[in-house]
């Protein structure tokens, strides 16, 4: 007994020690607990994100989060906005709502970030959505089209930014309907509100029967050739696809060893050539004629102002690193995020720069409007389609903007803002 | 019929049995203590950490009877834990529906994710205690890889990849309104685990657990001396299934949501790879690994950021690196420590004068 005591005494002892120098070496990044507001000093400020650095869904979206710290590195290194220079912390996921579950909660319980900004995926963000708003913790511009984002009752301080999937579907659906008319439609969409959006709005346009055949995949399995081969054995002749870049390679791929050729009209979230043309490798050619979505300037537009800019950026900052539509989406939700920023005004608080994002009026390099206000949480609004002609990505025709209801889809006329010279905004 | 012995387990020394059950209670009593008083002094994010190492804990301790004392392998104990898991997420949403916001009703959860286990657990084991070791393995691994399948096939209930989320009530009012919700996760994850580690410690040293035992050394000899082999094994393999369940279940509870990319086939390698690194056959070595699993991950992410890598080598090695660092660990610690972590400490206590054994 007279042992087990000491015995125990040791133990205790020991732990204790233990758990108080666990306890003081956890000094959390945000500069002493003097700062009223998580994450922001008078000379910094700190914003997280989670992104798929590996696993299924990295390829193409591992490069996003780079470009969007590229373009805060270039603002930094001209004074940062009102005086704080952002700190951009990017933690992988995996694209695995578990592992996002504990990145986030790193991100807010110990980095101690100001916001969470652009976090990447539809599964993996809904996941996190009741935890950053019981930590009241902004959520600006998730970097999916769900229409989970947008909504003000619920998640007041989450805000969309991606053109919402069943906008896009319905700007899809519209061209097949005037261009493609009387053909055989088909889709395969990823198992969640990505692919089930998508499926919403095409349907809105085409009605019930005007899909023929549906199909689902799941990111953890990567062989489509069950779903390819009911497309060719239902006839299809149009195939939508709401997939993930790698997800798009694939299925373009698969139906090429199946001999199955149909029109692809594919998302702007799979649609991005240079990403899926790296998937494809050799088989590149394949993506001829592929239609797709975009709301952002096309990469390859060297005559382009904002092109001109964030080439700069990523000459300047980001090392020379591939640049494609990827790149350009990274630098782009950057360069709205200092917008708001400056917008919040110099004394920053997390409740003033939810007010300033819903005041909305922002100008940038989308093509479509952005829709923030007090009651509409979603992003963008609309959509230009692109084609793939001799191995080069190019928009025709308008661009299109609509709603996630029963409006109709129009053409929406007013021309892009101009960047500043200096490529970054000032408070107007 | 081989009828149980009919000797009570007569106490190796006087006075050992009671002292056991003492000792038990005691060294729980200090570590409930130590917990409260570590959660006063940790930050947020280190007691959500706390609270995971404690539900894995759960499914470790489980894991080192099966495997440690039983000598069963089971590469599957992850879908064991999802079961758990997606039994919680279930039960507590149907609670949610129904109305009812008493906390006390997530106890009434964990409880069906137990039961619901060790059913599942009991028809495994069944077929388990027919197997020896690759054969056994094959199948327990056979039991991981379907977990994904199952929750996409029927995505109408289980939420397909997306996964459910887990409505859970916030603290007790008791504990005033602004009680921290991550301290209170440690300490109702801390209260179940602790609550499961005495009771698991009771039974390895309880008749019960000298078969377990008897049956890993010598599976003849075990049936000579009466110890009925088959029906021993299942046990084994129901309570620590059960372990599994409720494991998995605190887990949908601390991350309030439950997805199939929790469970994969990697979690069940970790469990395993986590319990040989802590020490394989003692229930000390089972809190090393838990210990181990949570810190890993986070360790190897600092540790990328300590160099400041090209983005494309950063990315490449953040997924990577925890599964390389387990893998070498492993092959360090079988090499030089076979007893892992809890082995080398016992040796090096062992090694300091002025104690006997």
């Amino acid at each position: 007994m007279q042992r087990f005591v000491r015995r125990g005494l040791v133990i205790a002892t020991s732990l204790t020690l233990l758990v108080t120098s666990a306890a003081c070496s956890d000094d959390g990044g945000s500069g002493g607990s003097g700062a009223p507001v998580p994450g922001v000093t008078d000379t910094e400020l700190v914003v997280g994100t989670h992104m798929p650095l590996t696993g299924p869904a990295s390829a193409g979206y591992a490069s996003i989060a780079p470009a969007t710290k590229a373009y805060f590195d270039y603002v930094n290194a001209s004074g940062g906005v009102h005086g704080r220079k952002i700190t951009y912390k990017i933690m992988d996921d995996g694209y695995n709502p578990a592992n996002t579950q504990q990145v986030v909660r790193q991100l807010v319980l110990q980095d101690k970030v100001f916001a969470v900004l652009n976090g990447l995926g539809t599964p993996t963000h809904t996941g996190v959505l009741d935890f950053l708003r019981s930590n009241r913790v902004p959520d600006l511009f998730v970097a999916s089209g769900s229409r989970s984002w947008d909504q003000p009752e619920k998640y007041p301080s989450t805000f969309g930014y991606n053109t919402d999937y069943t906008v896009e579907g319905k700007i899809l659906a519209n061209h097949i309907k005037t261009n493609l008319a009387g053909q055989k439609v088909c889709l395969l969409g990823q198992d969640d509100d990505f692919g089930r959006d998508t499926l919403a709005g095409v349907e809105k346009i085409l009605g019930a029967a005007g899909v023929a055949a549906k199909q689902t995949y799941v990111t953890s399995n990567t062989n489509v050739a069950p779903q390819i081969g009911a497309f060719k054995a239902a006839g299809c002749q149009v195939v939508v696809l709401a997939t993930v870049p790698g997800f798009t390679a694939l299925s373009i791929g698969t139906a090429a060893r199946l001999a199955f050729k149909p029109q692809w009209i594919v998302s702007n979230v799979g649609a991005d050539y240079n990403t899926v043309a790296k998937s494809l490798g050799a088989a590149a050619p394949l993506l001829e004629g592929m239609v797709g979505s975009n709301y952002m300037p096309m990469n390859n537009d060297a005559a382009n102002p904002w092109i001109q800019l964030f080439t700069k950026v990523n000459q300047s900052h980001n090392g020379g690193a591939p640049f494609d539509g990827n790149t350009v989406y990274g630098m782009s939700v950057g360069y709205l995020f200092v917008q708001a920023l400056l917008a919040a005004g110099k004394d920053l608080t997390r409740e003033s720069l939810i007010a300033a994002v819903e005041t909305g009026g922002f100008q940038g390099p989308g093509l479509a409007p952005l829709r923030f206000s007090e009651t509409d949480h979603s992003g963008y609004g609309g959509a230009r389609l692109s084609r793939v002609t001799g191995g080069v990505q190019s928009y025709f025709g308008p661009t299109y903007e609509t709603d996630e209801a029963d409006g109709p889809v129009n053409e929406y006329t007013v021309a892009p803002a101009t960047p500043p010279t200096n490529g970054i905004p000032s408070t107007s | 019929m081989n009828a149980p012995a009919q000797v009570t387990a007569a106490p190796a020394t006087t006075g050992a049995g009671r002292s056991t059950l003492l000792r038990h209670l005691g060294i729980t009593l200090v570590a409930a203590l130590l917990l409260v008083a570590a959660t006063y002094g940790l930050e947020p994010f280190r007691n959500f950490q706390l609270a995971t190492v404690a539900a894995y804990l759960c499914a470790t301790a489980g894991l080192t009877v099966l495997t440690g004392l039983n000598g069963q392998l089971s590469l599957g104990h992850g879908a064991l834990m999802a079961t758990g898991a997606y039994t919680v997420a279930l039960t507590q949403t149907r609670i949610a529906d129904t109305g009812a916001t008493s906390g006390w009703l997530l106890a009434v959860s964990l409880l069906t994710a137990v039961v619901v286990t060790v059913a599942v657990g009991a028809v495994i084991g069944l077929a388990a205690a027919r197997l020896r070791g690759p054969y056994l393995a094959g199948l327990t691994l056979a039991v991981a890889v379907v977990v994904p399948a199952v929750a996409i096939t029927f995505d109408e209930v289980l939420g397909g990849e997306q996964g459910l989320s887990v409505p859970v009530a916030p603290p007790p009012l008791a504990l005033g309104p602004y009680f921290p919700y991550e301290r209170w996760q440690a300490w109702l994850a801390g209260a179940v685990t602790l609550l499961t580690m005495l009771l698991l410690a009771n039974l390895v040293r309880s008749r019960f657990g000298r078969s377990v035992r008897a049956v890993r050394d010598d599976e003849v000899a075990a049936r000579l001396a009466g110890i009925h082999v088959a029906r021993t094994q299942v046990l084994a393999f129901v309570v620590s299934a059960g372990c599994a369940g409720l494991g998995g279940g605190l887990l949908a509870v601390l991350a309030q949501s439950v997805s199939p990319g929790a469970f994969s086939l990697t979690l069940s390698l970790f469990l395993l790879m986590a319990i040989v690194i802590g020490g394989l056959g003692s229930l000390a070595g089972a809190v090393w690994g838990a210990v181990l699993l949570v810190a890993l991950p986070d360790l190897t992410h600092s540790l990328t950021e300590l160099f400041t890598l090209s983005p494309s080598v950063a990315q490449r090695w953040e997924g990577n690196l925890p599964l390389a660092i387990f893998g070498v660990t492993l092959i360090v610690v079988m090499i030089a420590a076979p007893g892992g972590i809890q082995g080398l400490l016992t040796r090096i206590g062992r090694a300091l004068p002025g104690r006997r054994r």
